[in-house]
């Protein structure tokens, strides 16, 4: 059983990476410069040039990117390819006000793919597997990510995208899927549903690749246990194409980053300095093989900490945390990603006071959002039903704009808790 | 004068509704009637007090959520089949009420309901050819 996917790179000497890195970098931001004029302003507003970047070692002169850059330059503003030359667009989900489409020519897919089938084949996975790939497939980078990296091992790909229980189980059964693809709570809903139906013995399961959302150590166990499998771990965004930025391998103690494709650094989220290897930070991408959307020194608002220490599985690509939290206000609720000013935007659009509570729990492995609203004497009736129309009428904006449901709870005023004068807005008790 | 009720925004908790009786009742504000409409996380507290312009400002004061509503009461004979005629004229007149509920005054062996009805001009003017009677405020002893 081949242990790695490409061997040469995935074991690659550490001189080796970083002359592949070097070389790429001076010549992404070569095309970058040439190509993206939003970053080349960028660039010369902090009057570096390519000539500036000759290595790695340079890196730290190159401005950052966020996502309000993503934004500003929505859609077409980081594009480094003629239209004609892409071939995919994938998006970020469901999030109206802060939607980011990314590019991709077919070159940028294929290295994509390789990179998940890394993340499959450091689960065991050969031609010889089922791979039930159960992310969401659309504009959503889970499900094309993992379906074109399971065709790239060779496993039979059961192109299932999620939900629709039922289905799920009758072709893991039928089929005999032995990889399933899919974020950690759906896994554990499975996990569950399996047990209800006592359908433990016709499941053949032996590895689990989940991402998209934060899972713990905890869950991880229970969902081993009770699939009976290895439960890996799977990170990307869609700004640096999905996932497959980085994977588990079966050490399960930090996710590789494939850094022939990706330089990872990590910053003081406060002061942009780049901090020294084993602290904590905030994790910064720069992609230095993409051609289509070729971001350079992307914030992540991902905060974790990387290490290079050698890895039993033999891969030498460094290897980072889980993430810990964010630098920013950003919620993912059920692998989407939520930002409080959407919520406020709503309610304010509704006629609901800015003062609110957002309040995140996980309930039986799955995560839950209630959005704590104070009644106003406007919205006010004595009628019971016209104050449950409004409510239902928020939770279906609320829905519009994040994607996901989010419960309401119309609560008295003055009630939302406040310290030191300032509401607190979120309430996050997963245990994560 | 027409008989006002005033509803309260209540969330769901104990000791909601023992805060706000404790307050009219420091304030002595009697209580004539008392009605709530509950979803799983919030309600809605409907009263008829003795004096519903002042009980409303002490309320407001305490930033409690509240509105003035007028509603129709309507005097009925206590005695079994005594509210049977006037819910008869309604269904008669093809009125929908929104929501009803007793008061606890008794006057001369006569019941009150009060109905919180859309139409209601329509209401009385049929309770009327009825031959059934509205109570204003000072029928009930209260403004």
């Amino acid at each position: 059983m081949a242990k790695y996917y490409q061997p040469e790179i995935e074991t690659a000497s550490r001189e080796q990476i970083l002359a592949w890195q070097n070389e790429r970098l001076v010549k992404q931001v070569k095309h970058v410069w040439e190509n993206v004029p939003y970053y080349r302003k960028k660039m010369e507003e902090k009057g570096v040039t390519p000539d500036d970047i000759k290595g790695v070692a340079d890196l730290h002169k190159l401005p950052f990117l966020t996502k309000d850059d993503l934004r500003e330059a929505y859609p077409y503003g980081l594009l480094g390819k003629l239209l004609s030359e892409c071939v995919r667009i994938q998006s970020t989900s469901g999030t109206t006000g802060k939607r980011v489409v990314a590019f991709y020519t077919q070159h940028d897919v294929d290295l994509w793919e390789d990179c998940c089938a890394r993340a499959i084949v450091a689960a065991g996975g050969t031609n010889e597997d089922v791979c039930q790939v159960s992310y969401g497939y659309g504009l959503f980078t889970g499900g094309p990510g993992l379906n074109g990296g399971s065709h790239k091992v060779g496993c039979l790909t059961l192109p299932m995208s999620s939900g629709n229980t039922d289905r799920q189980l009758q072709f893991m059964t039928d089929l005999g899927a032995t990889i399933i693809c899919c974020t950690p709570s759906y896994a554990a809903y499975l996990a569950e549903s399996i047990h209800e139906r006592s359908l433990q013995d016709q499941i053949k399961l032996k590895a689990g690749i989940f991402g998209a959302e934060a899972w713990s150590e905890e869950m991880r166990r229970d969902i081993e246990q009770k699939l009976n499998i290895k439960a890996y771990d799977i990170y990307g965004l869609t700004e640096t194409s999905g996932p497959g930025v980085s994977f588990e391998c079966e050490e399960q103690t930090g996710m590789h980053i494939n850094e022939d494709h990706f330089i990872a650094e990590i910053i003081d989220p406060k002061t942009g300095e780049v901090l020294p290897e084993g602290e904590k930070g905030e994790l910064v991408f720069t992609a230095i093989t993409k051609e289509a959307f070729p971001l350079l020194r992307y914030r992540t608002r991902d905060i974790c900490v990387l290490s290079r220490k050698p890895c039993s599985c033999g891969r030498t690509h460094v290897k980072m945390s889980k993430p810990m939290g964010r630098s920013d206000d950003m919620l993912i609720v059920k692998g989407v990603n939520v930002f409080p000013s959407q919520i406020e935007t709503v309610l304010l659009e509704q006629g609901y006071p800015a003062n609110y509570q957002i309040i995140v729990d996980r309930v039986n492995h799955s995560d839950t959002l209630e959005v704590m609203v104070e009644m106003t004497p406007e919205n006010f009736s004595d009628t019971l039903g016209k104050i449950t129309e409004m409510e239902k009428q928020l939770v279906a904006a609320l829905k519009t704009m994040l994607g996901i449901y989010a419960k309401v709870k119309l609560v008295a005023p003055k009630t939302i808790a406040r310290s030191e004068g300032k509401a607190v807005r979120i309430i996050d008790k997963r245990k994560i | 004068m027409s008989v006002h009720q005033i509803s309260v925004f209540l969330e769901n908790r104990a000791g909601q509704l023992a805060e706000i009786t404790g307050v009219l009742a420091e304030h002595n504000i009697d209580l004539r009637a008392i009605s709530i409409a509950e979803t799983a996380d919030y309600g809605v507290l409907r009263m008829i007090v003795d004096d519903a312009a002042r009980a409303t400002n002490i309320l407001l004061e305490k930033e409690y959520i509240l509105s003035m509503t007028p509603v129709v009461a309507v005097a009925v004979p206590d005695v079994p089949g005594g509210l049977a005629p006037v819910l008869a004229t309604l269904a008669e007149g093809n009125i929908d009420i929104e929501y009803m509920y007793s008061l606890f005054t008794h006057v001369d062996g006569k019941a009150y309901m009060v109905f919180r009805i859309g139409e209601e001009e329509k209401f009385k003017s049929l309770l009327a050819s009825h031959g059934l009677k509205t109570a204003e405020a000072e029928d009930l002893g209260i403004k």
